[in-house]
Order: structure tokens, then C-alpha cells, then sequence
């Protein structure tokens, strides 16, 4: 079946969005799981598949792409408002 | 898995070619006429057109390395060097290096031979006589371990790094298991992930090697580009759900799974090593196509979301489009189509049907761009103008 999320390795803590999903949305996850989204997750952008503490790694890729910069709960609109990357 | 085999040419230098080609190789572009004019008169020659060759003084060592490699590629049977005579580059040379690997190859000079009639002339004869001692080399079984894959991206769009490169990745991890290479570059494109790749470096050595070349990248795209750096660093801007560059490179570099990095090597230049290789080079897929198979790569991964017919000469290129949409759009220029994933496949499948396909062109099955004839003119790295 269609999934909405891809989770592109087993170690991620954040999936992609194949889709708009609205705030409310039982969203699909590759893996066969459903996570309730508490955000609008726009198309191709990031939601968290489990909660993130403020100072964990957020990993995509199976690699730290960053730091919670808040407590991230599960099915959050992940991106730079809650994400600290130490980067230009 | 370490099982697998396919049917390739053993030669004398014990690597493993997965075509049988004569190459056509001009030292000069002065010479590439009568390279041209020699290979079409004979069936599957290969010339090898560049523009290269002389008026440079930094890129000497690297385009004699370039075109030697090209050469010794294990998909080149036969190799024959054709030179103008006062190039910077010399055929004898080029040649000899070639000859180190003990496959046929010999060398025409033009302003020698007697000018551009009598050069062509000599060399079909020469030609002629190569592709008949190809044709009696028979194929062995081989196992998966001989075989050097490049990986490329180009032409990238939003799911190239969620479709494509993952399930490419997942290959790459395959092989690596399987004993063999697999060779990542572009280097412009890794440019934010230096720690992670340092990281996952077989030594400090490494670590420090892979460093440099990316934050030697960096450096030159600023000095170039000044603010408009960023429209190299992160193509189509950050948005698309891209949090960072860091994020936006692991998109590309997920192409070479996740192994150790056993070494980091120049462009153009073959690895010692087994396993997951780093290549300095640059972004532009044309030029960093040359450098995979100056490298030794017998096969080449491309992945693609804009879509691109590119091959190269003497390699295969395997086209790996990033949406269901591209692959309808350019199906006779794309081999496998990733956007399964997102009509609820796994990237698994996708790894699995590339996998496959891979085994069947390493036996002979030929890729779009072999069907197509997507052989013009490579392109070879240079970092100054001509003198």
C-alpha cells in the first residue's frame, strides 16, 4: 500500500513526506507503522517518528543532521524552527 | 552473496573488463580528427574525443594520468594512442603507460607518419589487427569482487536524494560486501558532510585526506562564486523540507552506503583499495564521468531526476531515474525507475531491480545510453585556462 512518510534508513528518527500531510492526519510510515501528525507536514519535508528531547541528535540518513533545539514530539513538523544544524 | 560471479575479460594485469573494446585514444585534440577517421573504419573501435592535450601547464600530470588511465581501463582490449607530434602530452608516453598493464597497444605520431592520411591508413591496419586478437579472448567467470563501480548524480531534483540515491546506496553496500569497489566523487556535492565522512574514514590518514579535499571544494567555490556559492553548494535552494547543506550532501553521498571509506584518491586515478573509494572531482557530470573511468571503473551508476541521455565511450552507464514521472517522460534513455518508492515501494526493491540489472550488463546486456550511442566528446577536469 501507499505510504505518506519514508523512512530512509532503520536508524532515522525522522521520516519524509511523500504528500501533504494535514495536522490531524494518520499518516502512513514505510515501515507499516501509523504516526499521528500534530503539525501540517508540508510535501518533502521532515516529521518526527519518535520523540526528540531538546539537545538529541535528529538523524536522516542514518547521520546527525542536527539537534533538537526544543522537545520534538512524535509526528512534529521537523525543520530549521526546531532544528539547530551549527551551519551556515 | 559473496557467491555471485559474471562472465568477464580477464586481462593480463589480472583486472576484469565487462566489454571487449578497442580504444582510439588521441593524445590531443589536433589528433582527434584522424582518431575519429580511424575507429569508424572499423566495427566497434572506440575513439575517445576530448579537447585536451596541450596549451596547460597545471593539468599535465593529471590529463596524461586521465588519458593513460582511460587506456588501461579493463574494458579496453586494445589500445591505440594517436598523437600530433609537438603536443605537451606525448603519445609514446601515454602509450607506454598503457603497455604496463601488457594489453596490445601501440602509437601513431602524425607529424611522423607522414600527415593525417598515411597516420589513418596505418592505424586502421593496426585497428584491424587488435579487434581480430579481441575477438578470440573468450570470457571467464569472475567473481563480484573484481568489479569497480562509479557512482554519478546529475541532473538532481527533490527525490533523487530520497528515491535514487538510497536504494543506490543499498547496492553500494552490497558490493562492498561482496568484496569489490565502489567509488564516490563529486566532490562539490559533499561539501557540509566532512565530519560524517571523516568519521567513517579506515584511518586518520583517510580522515584527513577526505577533509581537505572537501574543504579545499568549499574554499574554490567561494573564491569563484563569492554569494553565489550557495546556488553550487545547494542547488534549487534549501527549501523542499532541506534543513541544511550537511543534509542536502547526505542526499548525494547516501550513493555510497554506508562502508568505511578505505581511500581517498585523485581524480582520474584507479584505487589500491577495495571497498567504499573517495574520488576528488569535480561536480559537472561529464567530467566527472572521465574521471570514473580513467579511474578503472568497468560500470557506472547515474542517478538522475531532471533526466540525462549522458554515457561514456567505454563504459557502461546505468540510468536510475528518481521519479515514475521522469522514467515515463525520457524511457528510452532510463534503465531503472526508483519512483516506485514513492507509489508505496521500498527502496529494497528498487536496490534489488539495480542489482539485477547490473548483473545482466556486466554479462553483455547493454544499457540505454550503449543502446543509444551516447558516446560524444568526454570531458576531462581543468581548473585554469589555456595558454
Amino acid at each position: 500500500m501507499k505510504h505518506d512518510i519514508l523512512l530512509i534508513n532503520p536508524q532515522d528518527n525522522v521520516g519524509v513526506a511523500l504528500d501533504d500531510i494535514p495536522r490531524g492526519g494518520k499518516a502512513r510510515i514505510s515501515t507499516g507503522e501509523r504516526v499521528e501528525a500534530v503539525d501540517d507536514i508540508p510535501y518533502s519535508h521532515k516529521m518526527a517518528l519518535e520523540d526528540i528531547r531538546a539537545g538529541e541528535p535528529v538523524r536522516k540518513y542514518g547521520e546527525e543532521i542536527g539537534r533538537a533545539q526544543t522537545d520534538i514530539p512524535r509526528g512534529s513538523w521537523v525543520h530549521t524552527h526546531n532544528l539547530k544544524t551549527g551551519e551556515q | 552473496m559473496a557467491g555471485h560471479t559474471f562472465r568477464g575479460f580477464v586481462r593480463p594485469d589480472g583486472s576484469v573488463g565487462i566489454r571487449n573494446h578497442i580504444a582510439v585514444i588521441p593524445t590531443v585534440s589536433c589528433a582527434a580528427g584522424v582518431a575519429a577517421n580511424i575507429a569508424r573504419a572499423v566495427p566497434r573501435a572506440v575513439p575517445l574525443m576530448h579537447g585536451h592535450g596541450c596549451g596547460r601547464a597545471l593539468e599535465i600530470a593529471m590529463h596524461h594520468q586521465v588519458l593513460a588511465g582511460l587506456g588501461r581501463n579493463p574494458n579496453v582490449a586494445a589500445a591505440l594512442v594517436v598523437g600530433l607530434g609537438c603536443e605537451t602530452i606525448q603519445a609514446s608516453a601515454v602509450a607506454g603507460e598503457i603497455a604496463k598493464t601488457g594489453k596490445p597497444c601501440e602509437f601513431l605520431v602524425i607529424q611522423e607518419q607522414g600527415g593525417s592520411g598515411k597516420t589513418t591508413e596505418k592505424g586502421i591496419e593496426i585497428v584491424r589487427r587488435f579487434q581480430k586478437e579481441a575477438q578470440a579472448l573468450r570470457c571467464s567467470e569472475c567473481p563480484m569482487s573484481r568489479i569497480v563501480l562509479g557512482l554519478e548524480c546529475g541532473g538532481s531534483d527533490a527525490f533523487s536524494g530520497i528515491t535514487a540515491n538510497p536504494a543506490v546506496g543499498l547496492v553500494s553496500d552490497w558490493l562492498v560486501g561482496c568484496g569489490g569497489t565502489v567509488v564516490l566523487t563529486e566532490t562539490t556535492e559533499m561539501i557540509g558532510t566532512e565530519h560524517i565522512l571523516s568519521r567513517r574514514a579506515a584511518s586518520p590518514e583517510v580522515a584527513a585526506r577526505v577533509e581537505q579535499i572537501i574543504s579545499q571544494a568549499r574554499r574554490r567555490t567561494h573564491d569563484i562564486l563569492g554569494p553565489l556559492a550557495s546556488c553550487v553548494i545547494a542547488p534549487g535552494n534549501m527549501d523542499g523540507g532541506l534543513s541544511s547543506i550537511r543534509e542536502k550532501s547526505l542526499g548525494c553521498i547516501v550513493k555510497g552506503g554506508g562502508t568505511t571509506v578505505t581511500q581517498v584518491v585523485d581524480y582520474g586515478q584507479a584505487p589500491a583499495k577495495k571497498g567504499l573509494v573517495i574520488m576528488d572531482g569535480p561536480g559537472y557530470d561529464m567530467e566527472s564521468l572521465a574521471g570514473l573511468a580513467a579511474a578503472g571503473c568497468q560500470l557506472i551508476v547515474f542517478t538522475t531526476g531532471r533526466g540525462t541521455p549522458a554515457g561514456f565511450p567505454l563504459v557502461p552507464v546505468i540510468k536510475v531515474a528518481s521519479t515514475g514521472r521522469l522514467y515515463d517522460l525520457m524511457e528510452d534513455d532510463m534503465d531503472i525507475n526508483a519512483g516506485g518508492v514513492l507509489e508505496g515501494g521500498s527502496l529494497e526493491d528498487i536496490a534489488h531491480d539495480l542489482k539485477t540489472f547490473a548483473m545482466t550488463v556486466m554479462n553483455g546486456e547493454r544499457t540505454r545510453a550503449e543502446r543509444n550511442d551516447q558516446n560524444g566528446v568526454l570531458c576531462i577536469a581543468a581548473m585554469t585556462p589555456a595558454f
